[in-house]
Formats: structure tokens, C-alpha cells, sequence
């Protein structure tokens, strides 16, 4: 290592930071549908990956950056609603298994329908003309369009906390998480919440794959690993509180960016050990009730 | 179970049966009648589906050719292609399944280090003539080696020679590596450092990432930190798109050269011109060739007439010598027989798509040369022109690890 | 979950069933003797017969404990390697070897199991799934032993030397019919240990795990011994596989694998005894037969996925033994 000078420490520490604002993306729709309806969503990835791909097409016929990033997550949303009616409604009250099998195969098959549809080779995704280049932070030069994903993270945390905390229906999808019979007693139609609920959080898994492609470009597999890291956070933070999401994948960010500069070959396996660490030492993760989901 | 699924199991029951009364002979009967059976495990799903379609499409062209020009004297070539998906296991299922369920004469294929080891493995254990196209050191060195074991493609060793001797005394000799970290990345560190060695390199920092990951933005603060004359990316694949797509995005490229020992033409395909703007690489093969050498253009416009106007990749056009080698063969053992076939390929002399070639006698390499291209986003003739060919370091003997040293006799 | 095993008999159709059931050792072997008259090639049928087994220790967990463990891929990629290893580094005979794999697994089990029982649901799930990374890594790291992403070759077993028979591991109706036997014996095995006492506590702690402790049952040693044995017969299924195959590949030890034993075990039906053999079944030939129509088989298969959700939901088999004990689908 030899000479670690601070400003590179703390480019290092941002740059994890970054990408926990990144992880935590990837997280929140995961997180929501997790939390909200106890459905283990396999192809939380396929709809990151869905996301993108309309975000190609979108480009392809004209569309600006801009007007995606509106219309993909209602694209998306669009296509989850309809999953949630035709595919996982029948599924409810049959345990957590049923809807983990139905969507790993509904992943297959997104997959495989995007390569017949675009082909198997990835395809490129330019970064917006206005976010190109690096932009000075003081303690180096960091990537724009980086910091733009920070910001868009943030508006994306901060317009859901205030729909879930701050409206009559934000109110009923915690209530209904909580106790649905209750809800249900109270004369509220419980199916249209969860509908609503899945709806959102595939959107926002869509969104999340659209604000990525300028990353990592586009490929039909680009799912993948998402669904894994996405599931780290989640249960590290705690089911269902997105609080818990936030602090997570800002942990996993930092954790990775620190591993990555002393022993850069165990970056990935370093967040599955310190999932181990957190659910030993408190099975509920960070920010979980305990009890949801045992 | 359909009819015809019911049906061919039983006729593989009574082969079976036959086989275990005389196996000799139904070996014999194998052998000498009936088409030449050439099996093709490569992974038609997944994320390298593209390259592999490309490996079989110019495999076609290979066995195309052979059977308009008679064949094996009247014998007809035929392909069996089958999905590897890209996993050793899958890859030595399907080629157990080729060989004792289709009684293929030979195996080519393979697109990953791991896959090609274990179809050797399989191979190897019941004699059958396995010709690798895809890259690895370890199928050369004697641990995994058999007779019945040819690498047509070029090996990390040769590759990263090449690359470090063309960019080493052009661009600098202060270097980082980014390395993907498995044993083909390995390879091609060794290989770097061996070439560079005598050319007095200074290498600043070995990184090696996990193979598969998609975010490189918390190492790329500590290469601009380091500042090297050369960032050498050994990664494959997506590792390699996202590597040179955030690299581009942390300025890299204006302090430092970008080099990617293997560069593909799929993969700057799909990560499109910004991202491997003036990245420097090597390839085994690449269709400008065409300019230059007779028997690139004469390929290129048979695969063109066969697949719609398309190009050959470079680990397509593999998967065409790969077939091509062991058809001619044949021909010239004048049979199918495993041991005049081995025979006959040690003593190819061949040029059938990219300058002369021929297969190291000890390990069965074949010996050939290696191209070095630039990614350009300007000056391009077609869609296709994706590469300049800026050196072309010609087939030498010397360039390889010596028999010695992999552990061979001779 | 199904319980279709233990329904009582309505129909005359079950009849069949029942006498299935209490036979079901001597049922599958007899099935197994045929299997490959009837499967597209030996190596498949081999592949079967390893995965179902492989899915048949996980169902021990998830079907009769309810425990779903994500980390499954550890235990066979554990038995794979070890095995490997004492033939490949120590130059050990097979008799040494599938005993060293299943030893290694057994270990591994211990391992993970101790930190893993104390945790319920999804968390076991997740702690299972981070546990079995760690050793994927230690493994791919491993490489001087393991071969990391090259994979370990040379696990070449040609021959299998029976006091003065010797047996030609190359032939493919051979090998069939050896793993076939060890697959048997497991089944025996299996059979013998869920109608013991050890079986009934089982039973009683995924029922209503609260009662099962007041009546004096230790719930977390159950899960624990549980998880070995599970463990045991992975190693067994990834021993079996390292000789298949004669390579030991890094993905037995990855997600997917993991996620492979879920799969099989949910599509056979799980908690029913031969479940996830058929699983494996209808998993392998599909993918297999299907893969070589067409490149996009994946659409395929995961269509068969979606369907078997939202239509049988027992599983395969579990459909079949409710239908015979004259239930609806």
C-alpha cells in the first residue's frame, strides 16, 4: 500500500458513500414489496433490468434522459401492476415460498423475452450530454453524473417517506403491513394497497435500472447480481424499514469501498460476511422489528 | 415421453447392449462409416450467447466447405452444436452425452478457461480429439494435457507477450494492473510481467477484483492516485465494458493508457465507441485482416455469403479453424481414426484464415500470430470497423513457454 | 406446505399410492433399475439421480423441519471437493474417497448449522445464504487444493475394483448403475430415519415448535442434528457428482446451486418423500430436452415455473399423491 494519503481516504470513504447511495437504490423497491406484503420478490432484478431496456427504447424513438426518467418507472410500474393482479394475488396466504418460486421463473422469462426482443449482446447507454465529465469536490474530481445519482437517490427516499408518512393512503399501506385484518375490518379494500405497493416498488426497481444504465451500459443478465446485493441491504437493514434500507446500504457501500482498498479480491464476498455478522449478532437486522416474518 | 423420445431410447439401449458385446467393433464401425460427427459444446445462453452463435455460424462455414468439396471421400462432416450455458458441469454433461450417446469423431469448442478444462478432462479419459478455442495456460502444461488435446486458440501467455511488448516501449513502462481474479487473469499478469522483464517495467500496484463485479468506482481513485503510464485491465466480458465504461467516466484515459490484453469485437460492440475510445488490445483475430491477408478475405466472404452479409468475431473465427484443422486432417490420414488424425494434425502446416500456423509438437498449441488493435470511434468504413490493426506480431515458437517448462518431455 | 403422506386413504385409487408408500424404498429401486431405458442419455440420468438426491437432503430441512436454507450449495460443493481432493491430492480409492466427502459436508453442516438454528424464517434463509458465500470464497481462494475458477480436474475414477470383479466406471450403463446403488442405499437410509423416533420429533417441532419443547423436546439440538444429516446426504449427491463428472466445477459451490435444491424441492413437491426426485426429473429432462430446440429455453422453463405456482401448487408429486387420495388437483 505504502503511501495512503488523506485525500485519497476520503475520495475512498465518498466513493463508498456513492455507492451505498447506489445500493440503496437498488434496494428500496425490493425493500418495500419485502417489507410491505411479505413477498420475496426474485425478479426485483428482472424489473431493474426491464428499466433499462425501456429506457434503450425510449432513447431509440427520440426520448430525452429526462422524460425517462418519468415515463420508464410508469412503464415499469405498469407491467408490476399487472404481474401483482394476474400472477401473485392468487398466491396470498399460501406462505412465502409460492410467490419466491413464481417470480424466480417470471425472472426466466423477462430475461429470455428481453434477449428475443433486443438480442443477447448488451447495448451501450451513453450518459446524458448535460451530466458528462467529473466535477471538483473539493478532495478530488468525482464523476457528475455520480453525484447526480446521489441526488436522485435522495429525492426518490424523500418523496417516499412523505407519501408514506405524510398521506391518508401512505397511512393505510402501513397500517395494512402491519395488521391487514384490521385494515380490512375498517372497510378498506386490502387488495388495492398491496396492488398499489407492488405496483411502486417494481417502479422504482425500473427507475433504479435506468439511472444505472449510463454505469454499466445494458445487458439482458445485468439483473443478476443486483438481486443479490439488493437482498444484502434489505436484510441487513431490517425488513420492511426504510431507515434500516438507507443505513444499510450505506454500511455496504463504505464497507466495500474500505475492502476494495486493502483487499480489493474480497469486495463481494465482504458484504455476505457482514450480513453473517449483523443477522448472528441481531437476527432482526439494524432497524427490523422482531418477529416479522419468523 | 413422446414416441419418438421412447424410440430413440431404445436404440440407444440396443447400441448399448451391442457395445457392451463387442465393443471393438462397433468402435471400429464408428469410426470408419458413415458422416464425421464433430461436437460443439459452447454456451449458446447467457451472456457471451452472442459470440458463441458466431462460433457455431463459422464452424457451419467450415463444415459447409468440406462437404462441397467431397468430403472424406464421400463422408460428409456434420455439427452438433450444444449449450455448454457457460458451466463446467453442464459442459461435461453435454460431452459425455456427444460422445457416448452421439458418437461424435471429435470435440471442438469451449468459451471460458473452466469449461475447456472440463470437457478436456471428459475427453481425455476416453481418447477423443478435443480442440480447444478459448484461452487458457493450464490446458497446455502437462497436468491437464493429453495427446488427444489441441488449443487452437491462443493462450494468455502469448497474448500478453504480445500486447506488453507493443505497448511496454511505446506508452511507458510504469504500469497498474487491474486484474479479474481468477486463474486466466493470473495468467495474463505473469505473462505481462515475463514480457516486460527485460524492457525494465515498473509495476506500481497488482488490484485484483472479483470476477463479476459491476461497480470499479471504489478502486479507480487509487489508479489516478498511483499514476501509471499504462492501466492494464485483464478482465472479460461485462468486467471489461464496465471497467472501460467507468474509467472513462473517472478520466482515466487522460492521464494514462487504457490496455486490454484480450480486446473483443463483441464486447466493443456492446459497451459501443466512447467507452474503449483508444483502448489498445490484442486479438487472435479480427476481419480488416481482410486487407492483407488472402486467406482472411477469402473466409470473410465465405461467412458473409452463408450468414446474411455478417463478419466472423474473433472467437468465431475459432471456431471455424477449429473444425477446419481436424476436417483436413482427416483428410489427409485419409480416415477418422484417432491416432492418423493426431498424426496428421502435428503435421499441419495450415493458413486458412489469418497467415500460417501449425501445432507445437509437445503441448499441441498451435503457434501463430497475435493482433494488436486500437478501438476507434472515427474513420469507420462500416457499422462493423470497429478497430484499427496497428502491429501484427507474427507466429514464433519463442514466444511460448518452452515444452520444458509445462512439464513435456520433448 | 402438502401433507398429502400422511392423508388418509379415500379411494381405491390410493390403494396404489399406499402400497407405493410403504414400499417406496423397494418402489424406486425398482423405478431406477429402468430409468435409463427411458432417459435421453446416461449422463442425464446420472445428473438426475445425483440432483434428486442432493434435493432429497435439502427437503429434510425445508420439507420435513420447514427451515429454507439458501446455502444448501455449500454442503455439495463441500462433499464435491472433498472427495475430489482425496483422489486427486492424495491418490485415494473410492471407498475412501465418497466417505471423505460426505465427512467434509458433515463438517461444513456443523458449521453453518450451529450458527444458523438459532435464527426462524427468512433470517435462517439469508444467514444460510451469507454463510454458504463465505465458503464459496474460501474455496475459490483455495486454490493450490481446489483448482479456484479453473475447477479441479483429474478426479478420474476409471475403475471401481469389487474383490475380484472390477467394474468399468467409463461405461456409461456402469456408472449409472453404481450411483444408482449408493442413491438406493440413501433412500434406505432416508426411509429408515424418518419412521424413527428421531423422524417423529422432527415432525412435531415443525407442527408447533412450542409444544415440542414443552413436551421436553430440545428444539434447537433437533434442527442442529437435522442440518447435519441433511448435510450428509448433500455430500453424498456432491461426492457422487465429483466422479460423475471427474471434474469438481466452483459453481457446485455457487447461489444457483443453492437455489437449484429450492426449486427441484418446490416443483416434486415438498415435505412428500420422493418429490424432489421427481423434481429433479422434470427440472433436468426439461431443460436438457428443450435446450436443444431452441436457445430460448429458458422461457420455457420459466413458464413451466409460473404455471406449476399458480396450478399445483402441492408440487408434482404432492398433485399426484393428492389426486390418488382422492382430493381434487
Amino acid at each position: 500500500m505504502g503511501t495512503l494519503g488523506f485525500d485519497l481516504l476520503a475520495l475512498q470513504l465518498f466513493a463508498g458513500v456513492a455507492l451505498g447511495a447506489i445500493y440503496v437504490l437498488l434496494a428500496i423497491g425490493l425493500s418495500l414489496i419485502f417489507g410491505m406484503l411479505t413477498v420475496v420478490n426474485f425478479a426485483h432484478g428482472a424489473f431493474f433490468m426491464f428499466g433499462a431496456y425501456a429506457g434503450v427504447f425510449l432513447a431509440a424513438r427520440g426520448a430525452s434522459f429526462w422524460a425517462s426518467l418519468i415515463a420508464v418507472p410508469l412503464i415499469v410500474g405498469a407491467f408490476g401492476l399487472l404481474v401483482e393482479r394476474f400472477l401473485i394475488r392468487p398466491l396470498y396466504g399460501r406462505g412465502i415460498d409460492y410467490p419466491l418460486l413464481l417470480t424466480f421463473g417470471l425472472a426466466y422469462m423477462m430475461v429470455e423475452g428481453i434477449r428475443i426482443a433486443f438480442g443477447t449482446l448488451g447495448l451501450p447507454f451513453d450518459t446524458p450530454e448535460s451530466l458528462q465529465g467529473a466535477t471538483d469536490i473539493g478532495i478530488g474530481f468525482f464523476p457528475t453524473y455520480r453525484l447526480f445519482v446521489i441526488g436522485a437517490t435522495a429525492a426518490i427516499l424523500l418523496g417516499l417517506w412523505l407519501f408514506l408518512e405524510r398521506t391518508r393512503y401512505g397511512l393505510i399501506i402501513r397500517a395494512g403491513a402491519r395488521d391487514p385484518q384490521i385494515v380490512r375490518v375498517l372497510g378498506v379494500d386490502v387488495s388495492r394497497v398491496w396492488l398499489l405497493v407492488f405496483g411502486l416498488g417494481t417502479g422504482i426497481a425500473g427507475l433504479a435500472g435506468l439511472l444505472a444504465a449510463p454505469l454499466q451500459g445494458v445487458s439482458p443478465e445485468m439483473g443478476g447480481p443486483v438481486l443479490a446485493e439488493a437482498f444484502v441491504v434489505t436484510v441487513v437493514g431490517g425488513m420492511g424499514s426504510l431507515l434500516g434500507a438507507v443505513v444499510a446500504g450505506l454500511l455496504v457501500g463504505v464497507t466495500v469501498a474500505l475492502t476494495s482498498l486493502f483487499v480489493p479480491e474480497m469486495a463481494k464476498v465482504s458484504i455476505f460476511a457482514l450480513m453473517a455478522v449483523v443477522l448472528l449478532v441481531r437476527p432482526q437486522g439494524l432497524f427490523g422489528r422482531p418477529g416479522l416474518l419468523s | 415421453m413422446t414416441a419418438t423420445t421412447r424410440r430413440r431410447a431404445l436404440a440407444a439401449a440396443a447400441a448399448g447392449a451391442a457395445l457392451a458385446a463387442s465393443p471393438f467393433r462397433i468402435n471400429v464401425l464408428r469410426a470408419q462409416e458413415g458422416p464425421i460427427r464433430v461436437g460443439f459444446p459452447v454456451p449458446l445462453t447467457g451472456p457471451y450467447a452472442t459470440e458463441a452463435q458466431n462460433q457455431v455460424r463459422a464452424a457451419e462455414v467450415a463444415i459447409a466447405e468440406f462437404n462441397e468439396s467431397g468430403g472424406l471421400n464421400g463422408r460428409r462432416a456434420e455439427l452438433l452444436p450444444r449449450d455448454d450455458r457457460l458451466n463446467p458441469g453442464e459442459a461435461a454433461t453435454r460431452t459425455l452425452e456427444l460422445i457416448e450417446r452421439e458418437r461424435v469423431n471429435f470435440i471442438v469448442g469451449s468459451l471460458s478457461a473452466s469449461v475447456q478444462l472440463a470437457v478436456n478432462n471428459v475427453t481425455k479419459a476416453r481418447r477423443v480429439i478435443f480442440n480447444s478455442i478459448s484461452q487458457s495456460d493450464a490446458i497446455n502444461e502437462a497436468s491437464d494435457w493429453s495427446p488427444y488435446t489441441f488449443h487452437e486458440a491462443l493462450n494468455p501467455h502469448m497474448t500478453a507477450g504480445a500486447v506488453g511488448r507493443y505497448v511496454f516501449s511505446r506508452f511507458g513502462k510504469r504500469v497498474v494492473f487491474l486484474t479479474a481474479d481468477y486463474a486466466y487473469g493470473h495468467e495474463m499478469v505473469r505473462g505481462f510481467q515475463r514480457a516486460g522483464a527485460p524492457l525494465g517495467i515498473q509495476v506500481l500496484a497488482d488490484i485484483r477484483h472479483p470476477i463479476g463485479q459491476t461497480d470499479f468506482s471504489t478502486l479507480l481513485p487509487r489508479i489516478q492516485a498511483l499514476r501509471p503510464d499504462l492501466l492494464i485491465a485483464i478482465n472479460f466480458g461485462r468486467d471489461q465494458q464496465i471497467t472501460m465504461r467507468q474509467a472513462t467516466d473517472f478520466g482515466l484515459k487522460r492521464s494514462m493508457k487504457i490496455v486490454a490484453p484480450v480486446l473483443l469485437y463483441s464486447a466493443r460492440v456492446a459497451a459501443g465507441p466512447q467507452a474503449f475510445e483508444g483502448v489498445v488490445g490484442g486479438t487472435s483475430y479480427y476481419w480488416r485482416l481482410e486487407d492483407t491477408v488472402p486467406s482472411a478475405k477469402a473466409f470473410n466472404d465465405k461467412f458473409r455469403r452463408m450468414h446474411n452479409g455478417a463478419v466472423p468475431t474473433d472467437y468465431g473465427a475459432l471456431g471455424y479453424g477449429g473444425v477446419r484443422t481436424l476436417l483436413e486432417a482427416c483428410r489427409l490420414a485419409g480416415s477418422t481414426d484417432t491416432d492418423k488424425v493426431i498424426e496428421a494434425m502435428r503435421s499441419l502446416r495450415y493458413d486458412y484464415y489469418k497467415g500460417p500456423q501449425y501445432y507445437r509438437r509437445c503441448d499441441h498449441q498451435s503457434v501463430q500470430s497475435v493482433l494488436i488493435v486500437e478501438s476507434k470511434s472515427r474513420d469507420m468504413k462500416d457499422e462493423n470497423d470497429v478497430f484499427n490493426i496497428v502491429h501484427i506480431e507474427e507466429p514464433n515458437e519463442a514466444n511460448l513457454r518452452t515444452c520444458a517448462e509445462l512439464g513435456h518431455a520433448g | 406446505m402438502a401433507h398429502a403422506t400422511t392423508a388418509e386413504p379415500a379411494a381405491p385409487r390410493a390403494a396404489l399410492s399406499g402400497a407405493l408408500e410403504r414400499h417406496r424404498v423397494l418402489a424406486a429401486a425398482a423405478f431406477l433399475a429402468v430409468f435409463p431405458l427411458v432417459a435421453p442419455f446416461e449422463a442425464l440420468a446420472v445428473n438426475i439421480l445425483i440432483h434428486g438426491l442432493y434435493a432429497l437432503g435439502f427437503n429434510l430441512m425445508f420439507g420435513y423441519l420447514g427451515l429454507l436454507s439458501f446455502g444448501h450449495a455449500a454442503l455439495f460443493g463441500g462433499g464435491a471437493y472433498l472427495c475430489g481432493i482425496a483422489i486427486v491430492h492424495f491418490g485415494a480409492p473410492w471407498w475412501v474417497a465418497i466417505p471423505a466427502g460426505i465427512a467434509g459436508a458433515v463438517a461444513i453442516a456443523a458449521i453453518v448449522g450451529a450458527l444458523a438454528v438459532r435464527t426462524r424464517g427468512i433470517y435462517f434463509s439469508m444467514v444460510t445464504l451469507a454463510l454458504a458465500q463465505c465458503f464459496y470464497y474460501i474455496f475459490y481462494q483455495a486454490s493450490d487444493w481446489t483448482g479456484g475458477e479453473n475447477g479441479l480436474r483429474g478426479v478420474d475414477l476409471k475403475a471401481i475394483a469389487l474383490g475380484p470383479a472390477t467394474l468399468d466406471f467409463l461405461d456409461p450403463r456402469t456408472r449409472y448403475y453404481v450411483v444408482a446403488a449408493f442413491v438406493v442405499l440413501a433412500l434406505w437410509l432416508l426411509s429408515r430415519i424418518l419412521a424413527s423416533p428421531f423422524g417423529a420429533v422432527i415432525e412435531a417441532v415443525r407442527e408447533n415448535e412450542a409444544r415440542a419443547r414443552a413436551c421436553g423436546y430440545d428444539v434447537t439440538r433437533t434442527r442442529l442434528l437435522a442440518f447435519v444429516l441433511s448435510g450428509a446426504f448433500c455430500g453424498l449427491a456432491g461426492a457422487l457428482n465429483a466422479l460423475h463428472l471427474s471434474i469438481v466445477p466452483i459453481e457446485s459451490m455457487a447461489i444457483e446451486t443453492s437455489g437449484l435444491a429450492v426449486m427441484m424441492c418446490l416443483l416434486g413437491g415438498m415435505g412428500t418423500f420422493f418429490g424432489p426426485f421427481v423434481g429433479a426429473a422434470v427440472f433436468l429432462l426439461l431443460e436438457s430436452i428443450v435446450s436443444v430446440w431452441t436457445v430460448h429455453w429458458q422461457l420455457v422453463v420459466g413458464a413451466v415455473f409460473v404455471l406449476c405456482v399458480l396450478f399445483f401448487p402441492r408440487g408434482i408429486w404432492g398433485s399426484i399423491l393428492h389426486w390418488a387420495a382422492g382430493g381434487g388437483r
